[in-house]
């Protein structure tokens, strides 16, 4: 999955309707979303990213964690859509959080499994073009960005991500983390993110998250970044 | 100006291997000698970059250190609470009838010790990332009238409960760190696993004592 086209049919795929399965669907043969979200494929193994990330590790977090974050979701937004259906806004409210927190998880999910990549598949290759020199010019080097992005990963307190985001209004590149599964959605494009939840590493490095660290950018695929960032 | 506390790790008042099978002896090593350690260690060293800068009457960087000493301070608070109020499970203390007036309160707020625990494990369940669940005494209400009120509580991260009125009776921490070489994605099972290992004998005093009670051994292990 290399191109921007599948990349992004893989999140709409993700989050667009797909009718066959949405008449499963609903309460008492009332459907109200049109379509479900589903766990996408890896494009690699899930032991293509060791040593780095364990295949252990890999396996539990996508088919475990990240599809629990789908079938949440799914629940939730039918719930919602029921809810907005009674003109229940107290319910819609209450859902919101659920919203945010499943429907992120699988889109910071799905947006990570497309930011890595084996080694032979271009994994840690460095980037090229209109990104590398937006990070030389916002950070002197790529080595100094990944010192500052692994200083912004040690320092989520809890759970969360960083992401090296864009902003839309000015186009400039930064380092943003996020607690638990907030998405980076609004003025900020994500171009490359890193999960800092513990599931992600522990199986492997246990409390030794900077070795994490500093691993990852091992299997970090810049093609994939490149993409996502926007001229 | 003197130098501040330094604070140290806690002894466990049991070994490692003790509340096997519901938490392994890896977890609660790695927990106690790694994470509860990191807690402090960093929790040490903001406290002496705080008084220089209090020595220094350099105000930016005193609040700026704000954060980092809630959190690790959280982190130390949170942790060795929760060593005290767990216990072997062959323990008679690991008996809810070792709380007897703890348990009568519980009943008359829930309706019955199972309902309590099911609207306990929900609330653990729900947290949304890193966090704790806690069964808190409150002593603030109109008048005193709600004085001893218990109340279930979660807490994002590493905040403690050191509110005005607010004393943790018993907590679970439900950090991934707490659960997942063990239990991996499975948290609903180390959720229903920890019931045999609470200390309701500790339970029960934090509940019977003042809040000076509860944090009295964190001061003792200065």
């Amino acid at each position: 999955m290399s191109s921007t086209l599948l990349r992004s049919s893989a999140l709409c795929t993700a989050l667009r309707a797909s009718a066959p399965k949405a008449s499963k669907a609903g309460i008492a043969g009332t459907t109200f979303v049109r379509g479900k979200a589903t766990l996408p494929d890896l494009s690699y193994d899930y032991g293509a990213l060791e040593p780095a990330i364990s295949g252990k590790i890999m396996e539990l977090h996508h088919k475990n964690h990240h599809n629990t974050y789908v079938t949440s979701y799914n629940n939730f937004s039918e719930q919602i859509a029921e809810a907005k259906q009674k003109n229940d806004i107290a319910a819609q409210i209450a859902l919101q959080p659920l919203i945010n927190f499943h429907g992120g998880g699988h889109i910071n999910h799905t947006l990570f499994w497309e930011n890595l990549a084996p080694t032979n598949q271009g994994g840690g290759e460095p980037p090229t073009g209109a990104l590398a020199k937006a990070i030389n010019d916002s950070y002197g080097s790529l080595d100094a960005l990944k010192e500052k992005f692994n200083t912004a990963l040690a320092g989520v307190q809890g759970s969360g991500w960083a992401w090296l985001v864009q902003d839309t209004q000015t186009g400039s590149i930064q380092i943003k983390t996020y607690a638990n599964q907030d998405p980076v959605v609004g003025q900020f494009r994500p171009i490359l993110g890193i999960d800092a939840w513990e599931h992600a590493y522990y199986l492997q490095y246990q409390n030794r998250k900077a070795e994490y660290f500093k691993a990852v950018w091992d299997v970090v695929n810049w093609k994939a970044a490149e993409k996502r960032f926007k001229q | 100006m003197s130098s501040p506390t330094t604070y140290s790790l806690p002894k466990l008042p049991y070994g490692y291997d003790a509340l096997e099978p519901y938490i392994s002896s890896q977890i609660m090593t790695l927990h106690h000698t790694k994470h509860h350690q990191t807690y402090i260690t960093n929790l040490n060293n903001a406290l002496q970059t705080h008084a220089s800068a209090l020595k220094s009457g350099d105000i930016a960087t005193q609040v700026s250190l704000q954060p980092a000493i809630r959190f690790n301070a959280g982190g130390h608070i949170n942790h060795s609470l929760f060593w005290q109020n767990l216990c072997p499970a062959n323990s008679p203390n690991a008996k809810s009838s070792s709380a007897p007036k703890l348990t009568e309160k519980i009943k008359a707020t829930w309706g019955s010790e199972e309902k309590f625990k099911k609207a306990f494990t929900e609330a653990l369940l729900g947290i949304q990332g890193s966090g704790w669940g806690w069964l808190v005494r409150y002593d603030t209400g109109a008048g005193g009238s709600e004085s001893g009120r218990l109340g279930i509580v979660t807490t994002k991260d590493q905040d403690p409960l050191v509110g005005k009125g607010e004393v943790p009776v018993f907590g679970v921490d439900m950090w991934e760190h707490a659960y997942y070489l063990q239990y991996q994605n499975g948290k609903a099972a180390y959720v229903e696993n920890i019931w045999n290992v609470i200390n309701w004998k500790t339970a029960e005093e934090r509940y019977l004592g003042s809040k000076e009670d509860v944090f009295k051994a964190l001061k003792s292990k200065l």
